[in-house]
């Protein structure tokens, strides 16, 4: 049984399939609103994400299949203390495929250990949420045309930013891609990804703390919230949430066809003003999600029918 | 008596980091199993400036020492007989552990779910296992070697 727990679950080849597939269903949804009539897709989300539980939801629908499951507000009493193991037993026999939101790290790959349908991870905790990089993926894949020769800059939480740790990872198995890594000295990229992704493999990037001097130069702008709670004291917010907003003036120094990347929800760090640039496609890459999660859960499905799609 | 100086019959356990003594200890369960065991802490080393040692006179049966090295992947072993060490090895590290290692991360599954702890050996150069579930190294947290 096949299952997507982390991004890297897929091999270069079968995500190119797969972004592949998304950009079919882009040119013509219609063409595979019956794809699978009768399959349910299980919803099991331990902690509220009414983006992703939505994608997900609409995903299936477009898909022709129907949806069940939870989310936060009755996951304690779906599960009643029970484990995630025994969870996943029942609803194998309930769904055809489930997509699993868990607030504690590896709860997903548990499932997947005890299942017998496919399991999405739809996020968990801090670790993975290989739905939301796959977005990202076929939003630079359908607006860039490429995934080689660019310059990436990554603006505002780099540290807790799953999101950005994931695509930089992704991003890192192709060829002559630079990252610029723009965020306020607390909130800088980990070691680690440092340490096990960039440095073994070579992978060119500078640290910096301007993002206006750093836009020039810059292919794709992946835009992420500076939280307030991140930060030791209010003055260190106040003084630095400034510096990390994408506003029209900003844009001004940007190249032309730069794409501007987020993962929403957005508070205040792209202005409302930057929404009419050509150039914001953050809430086309939204509507990405729906198409790439299609591609998946297609994916998946025709595997564990034994009829692979691609 | 266990002699500290020379074993009979026994196995050295040397160049422990310093400190982790006891942690191996714990894990071999030695309280519990009748041999003699010396443990020498703070000992001066050429190699690592400071170690610990255990020495153990008698036989454990049925452990594989090579899991000792995920918990310290720069110890040696020595198997000594008629008071020759006739066998000198640093472990082979297994590629995964099971119940060896704690993952100390909280926000991980294994921290309120009881479900193995499992660990995978991600580089064998440095001895790092990671977390199957969370992929937290064993190495990130200090003191995350616990019997469990
Ligand atoms: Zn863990």
């Amino acid at each position: 049984m096949r299952h997507i727990i982390s991004p890297t679950d897929l091999t270069l080849k079968e995500l190119d399939d797969l972004l592949n597939l998304a950009e079919d269903i882009i040119k013509d949804p219609k063409k595979y609103s019956d794809a699978y009539p009768r399959k349910k897709l299980a919803t099991l989300f331990y902690e509220t994400s009414t983006r992703t539980s939505l994608s997900l939801e609409a995903a299936m629908l477009n898909l022709g299949g129907s949806i069940l499951g939870f989310s936060s507000g009755d996951a304690s009493s779906a599960s009643k203390g029970e484990s995630v193991a025994d969870t996943i037993r029942v609803i194998s026999s309930y769904a055809d495929i489930c997509a699993i939101r868990h607030p504690k790290e590896g709860a997903p790959y548990v499932a997947s250990l005890h299942s017998s349908i496919p399991v999405i991870n739809a996020g968990d905790g801090g670790h993975n949420h290989p739905t939301q990089t796959f977005t990202d993926l076929l939003t630079i894949k359908n607006l860039k045309g490429r995934f080689d020769n660019l310059t990436v800059g990554f603006c505002g939480d780099l540290k807790f930013g799953r999101t950005v740790h994931s695509l930089i990872g992704a991003l890192s198995r192709y060829n002559n891609i630079k990252f610029v890594l723009i965020s306020p000295e607390e909130l800088k990229i980990p070691s680690y990804i440092k340490e096990q992704v960039l440095d073994p493999q070579n992978i060119p990037y500078k640290e910096v703390k301007s993002l206006e001097s750093a836009i020039p130069s810059l292919d794709i702008l992946y835009m992420t919230r500076v939280q307030k709670e991140r930060f030791f004291n209010e003055e260190d917010y106040i003084r630095l949430k400034d510096t990390y907003i994408l506003n029209t003036r900003k844009m001004s120094l940007a190249k032309e066809d730069m794409l501007i990347l987020h993962p929403l929800p957005r508070v205040n760090e792209i202005a409302v003003e930057v929404d009419d640039d050509p150039r914001a496609v953050y809430f086309k890459q939204a509507q990405f999600g729906v198409y790439v999660r299609m591609a998946l859960i297609m994916l998946l499905l025709g595997e564990s029918e034994g009829r692979p799609i691609c | 008596m266990l002699n500290i100086g020379v074993l009979n019959q026994g196995i050295v356990i040397d160049h422990i980091k310093v400190g982790g003594a006891m942690k191996i200890y714990t894990y071999l369960n030695l309280e519990n199993i009748d041999v003699s065991v010396a443990i020498i802490k703070n000992a001066r080393s050429n190699k690592m400036g400071r170690k610990d040692i255990i020495k153990i006179e008698g036989t454990l049966n049925g452990i594989n020492l090579d899991i000792l090295g995920a918990l310290d992947h720069k110890i040696t072993i020595n198997i000594i007989e008629n008071g020759e060490i006739i066998a000198k090895k640093n472990p082979k590290l297994p590629d995964y552990v099971d119940n060896v290692l704690k993952c100390k991360n909280p926000r991980c599954i294994t921290s309120v779910e009881s479900v193995p702890h499992s660990f995978k050996l991600t580089d064998k150069e440095k001895g790092i296992y990671r977390c199957v579930y969370c992929e937290q190294s064993s190495k990130s947290v200090p003191d995350t070697i616990t019997k469990i």
